[in-house]
């Protein structure tokens, strides 16, 4: 074995995007050592994409706004699957979050009275996004990036040590959770720069690696996006829920093929783009669901009106909750109403004079100016959905975001729960930060309640996950990883995507055994310093789980619910409401179990019409006494 | 359209490379980042390269295309002729770790010595009141992505290694000035802006400004009005009366171009 360097710390947080960070930053002020472990550079994770803004119901645009109204929003638009009990926290705490953000030098956008001005977004009553023009992700990671020097400046002063309660290791990728007797103990994994391996003794250990959206061909996600926390965690013994709802954005860019798939904003939408097809006519009229029918505007000009008079008026269906707009969208294109590059017009040069559009959609303005040499103060763009944001992720406790494995917490897009079958947008970077923070407080928790009876990481869980982050290296001529990647893509997105049939589902699995043995024979060329191909073959295997993973829970619920539409069983049924699909890793796979939600508590349920919930829920869920 | 590119991409780590010759396939609307990885997935698999998003929104990809510092996924192949060879090198001012991947770690300590900011002690969570038009002015500078274009290539480090210990680069004289801007701060920065990150080696030659992919204007916003106010303090004849009760070493700003280099 080559010589090791290994760390101890109180907590260890895996990943740097808005949840590790947040979750950093509360460990740090609850008085613990914290790593920071960052797949990239630090100020690099995919939050700096999020685009639209930070939901959360602060009231300073629409005054009419508060908890229980985003509560509401959030549990229709996942479809009433979520857990109840994360909406609620989220719903009441995220205002809390956006203030603190002020205070750690954020400048969000401000309304005419100098507050937090909040922007309209789909599937939201009222105006609730705080943001930063249409670049609200990259103001959040860099506010807590910067909060964090600043809280390693006051250590600097205390002990003279910048690193003394906080380091960041970047660019290092965990390949393995160390658990001990069922514990959380600790990490291992490689530097990228050097391919040195690096073992970590950490008795608390926060997920918050992101998404998984590189298992799909045509995505908005980073290089990063593989699922890893996802497979670190079944690896583990944890869980994971709700994989088959997958989050396909409505707007992906078209057009060229090298970007198909980056995210046009849907603050597009939200400052007035309409979406039309290449007959010129406004579509989404045509696809508002029952559940929505009475509030969304059902002609063009009452939608226009909803923009400068929103207490009269019903919203514009191009702002349904993304799935409905994602569906609608591959109906269109399927049905030969495509623009030439198979995607649908979003046309917001017709609506903002030019110099409104630079001002509130900048990098979009930018992007398509650069990108695809399109002006949009001049034309319209060509949109189509693209592989987004996962709705499901490792099952937590909604209160302290710890697994079913002691010690081993997760927060933001890697946790499930808080977006039930379909999130809306603007309720990421608030999870981000409602659950991040909880995840760093109750890691703290725990740190303080184990004293001294802290887990033990061994010589053997070494040398185990340090053959098994080489075998690569040992496969004499093997195939390119590259290949095997590239075919797992395409196999997704074509078989697990937006619209899913059974058959079609049980072709996937079977593709990806076989993907399974071609990377167990993928071999790697050069050596162990910055070795992108080593580097993709680790990162495939987690890709693997977690795609067989949303495949086999895609395959097991038999229904159409948010981002799970099946063409043979087109209908959402309220029997499979009450049910989640739980994944956990067996055998070098996964085996799958159904498991009842916990029903709603009475005075939530409460907030809502029983004519609304009779939509969604069984006669015998419904309140008592009122039907 | 379609066609073989010729490029020439440089290859090898801390103890030396060179320039490797490619030919590789190119398809319409693509940038010089899909080449690359079209290369590590057909011809260099271990050819090392950093990215994330794709998209001009991470700043990871920053790298010299034709000697010139760009983000290679913002830059379209189209700009190019077909038989032009394209020439692809690691950014220069920092040090090479492989391929085109180099340290940039100058950076994040330079950041590090940023004093934070420093909002009045009374002021609760929820009670900030700013006006659009008072916080446009730092908002700009916050559009950075950290892709460190700037700081390669400004010549006050790109050429002189050893000011690295006491100049930051614009990227970091650009924070100064936005925390100095921010309506609620409450410190004065002038004093670190000139004495911790060297804000007089800057000679305003906007290569900075030139090569941002944000389009930020680093000298005409940022650069200039911190220089301004730095001046303010010094021939305010209150200050320059303290001034003279202090050693000389510590009144004097560093020079304006040290080592003699030449703008660009």
């Amino acid at each position: 074995m080559t010589e090791l360097e290994r760390h101890s710390f109180d907590v260890l947080v895996i990943g740097a995007g808005g949840a590790g960070l947040r979750a950093a930053v509360e460990a740090r002020l609850q008085g613990k050592r914290v790593a920071i472990i960052c797949k990239s550079l630090f100020g690099k994770a995919h939050t700096v994409m999020a685009e639209g803004g930070i939901a959360a119901a602060m009231g300073n645009v629409n005054s009419n706004d508060n908890w229980q109204v985003h509560f509401r929003d959030t549990m229709r638009g996942g479809k009433f699957l979520n857990s109840w009990r994360m909406a609620e926290l989220h719903a009441k705490e995220a205002p809390t979050r956006v203030w603190e953000l002020e205070t750690y030098g954020a400048l969000f956008d401000r309304t005419p009275e100098g507050k937090i001005s909040q922007r309209n977004f789909g599937g939201h009553e009222y105006p609730r996004l705080a943001h930063v023009g249409d670049r609200s992700g990259l103001e959040l990671i860099r506010t807590l990036q910067q909060k964090i020097v600043s809280l390693q400046q006051e250590d600097y002063r205390a002990t003279g040590d910048y690193e003394a309660n906080i380091k960041i290791f970047a660019e290092v990728t965990i390949t393995r959770l160390l658990v001990d007797d069922g514990r959380a103990a600790g990490a291992y994994g490689y530097y990228r720069e050097t391919g040195d391996f690096v073992a970590f003794e950490a008795p608390a250990v926060v997920l918050a690696t992101g998404g998984i959206g590189k298992t799909f061909k045509v995505t908005s996600g980073s290089w990063e996006y593989t699922g890893d926390g996802h497979a670190l965690a079944m690896r583990a013994g944890a869980t994971t829920v709700n994989m088959e709802f997958i989050q396909f954005h409505p707007t992906g860019m078209v057009w060229p093929p090298s970007v198909k798939g980056i995210l046009v904003t849907e603050s597009v939408r939200g400052d007035g783009g309409v979406l039309t097809n290449s007959e010129g006519k406004r579509f989404m009229f045509d696809y508002i669901p029952d559940v929505f029918k009475d509030k969304y505007a059902t002609t063009p000009e009452e939608g226009d009106r909803w923009y400068t008079d929103p207490d009269n008026n019903r919203r514009p269906p191009e702002l349904l909750p993304r799935d409905e707009v994602a569906r609608a969208i591959n109906s269109e294109v399927k049905a030969g109403r495509g623009t030439p590059h198979g995607g649908v017009y979003l046309d917001v040069s017709s609506r903002l004079p030019a110099d409104v559009i630079r001002k509130k959609l900048p990098s979009m303005w930018h992007q398509f100016k650069e990108l695809a040499d399109v002006d949009i103060t001049k034309e319209p763009m060509e949109v189509g959905p693209t592989c987004h944001y996962v709705m499901g992720g490792v099952e937590v406790d909604p209160d302290t975001q710890e697994t079913r494995v002691p010690g081993l917490f997760a927060a933001g897009e890697v946790s499930g729960g808080l977006h039930g079958s379909n999130r809306l947008g603007g309720n990421s970077l608030s999870d981000l930060l409602v659950f991040g923070r909880r995840a760093g407080l109750f890691a703290a928790e725990y740190v303080d309640r184990l004293g001294d009876a802290r887990p033990k990481v061994t010589e053997s869980m070494i040398v185990d996950a340090e053959n098994e982050a080489l075998a690569p290296f040992h496969v004499e001529g093997g195939e390119n990883p590259y290949s095997v990647h590239s075919d797992l893509q395409q196999t997704m997105n074509d078989l697990v995507g937006i619209i899913r049939t059974g058959d079609e589902m049980r072709e996937a699995l079977d593709k990806i055994q076989t993907y399974k043995e071609r990377v167990a024979n993928a071999g790697v060329q050069g050596g162990r310093a910055f070795n992108p191909g080593w580097h993709l073959a680790i990162d495939l295997k987690n890709m693997l789980l977690v795609a067989e993973a949303v495949a086999k829970a895609a395959l097991e619920r038999e229904e159409s619910r948010g981002g799970h539409t099946r063409d043979d069983f087109p209908g959402m049924s309220a029997e499979w409401r009450q049910l989640n699909i739980v994944c956990r890793a067996h055998d070098g796979g996964v085996e799958i179990e159904r498991q009842p939600l916990v029903p709603m508590r009475e005075d939530l349920l409460e907030l809502f019409d029983v004519s609304e919930l009779k939509k969604y829920m069984t006669e015998a869920e419904l309140p008592k006494g009122e039907h | 359209m379609g066609y073989t590119a010729k490029f020439k991409v440089w290859r090898g780590d801390d103890e030396g490379g060179a320039l490797q010759d490619f030919q590789v396939e190119v398809n319409e609307g693509e940038v010089v980042l899909d080449i690359v990885h079209r290369l590590q997935a057909t011809q260099a698999p271990d050819l090392a390269v950093r990215w994330n998003c794709k998209a001009g929104k991470c700043g990871s990809c920053s790298a010299e295309v034709n000697g010139r510092p760009r983000l290679m996924c913002m830059t379209r192949m189209s700009t190019f002729t077909q038989d032009e060879t394209i020439t692809i090198t690691p950014l220069r001012t920092f040090p090479v770790i492989r391929d085109l991947v180099t340290d940039v770690s100058y950076n994040y300590e330079k950041a590090r010595m940023v004093p934070a900011f420093a909002p009045p002690a009374d002021l609760e969570p929820g009670d900030y009141r700013m006006q659009q038009v008072d916080v446009e002015r730092s908002q700009e500078f916050r559009k950075c992505i950290e892709c460190f274009l700037c700081n390669n290539v400004c010549h006050a480090v790109r050429d002189h290694e050893e000011n690295k210990t006491t100049f930051s680069g614009p990227r970091f004289l650009m924070r100064i000035a936005e925390l100095d801007m921010h309506p609620l701060d409450t410190a004065d920065r002038r004093d670190v802006a000139v004495n911790d990150h060297g804000l007089g080696y800057c000679n305003i030659t906007k290569c900075c400004t030139e090569v941002c992919p944000e389009h930020i204007h680093i000298t005409d916003n940022a650069l200039i009005p911190l220089k301004e106010r730095v001046a303010d303090k010094k021939y305010d004849p209150i200050f320059s009366v303290a001034s003279l009760f202090r050693r000389k070493d510590k009144r004097e700003a560093p020079g304006a171009t040290p080592g003699g280099s030449t703008p660009r």
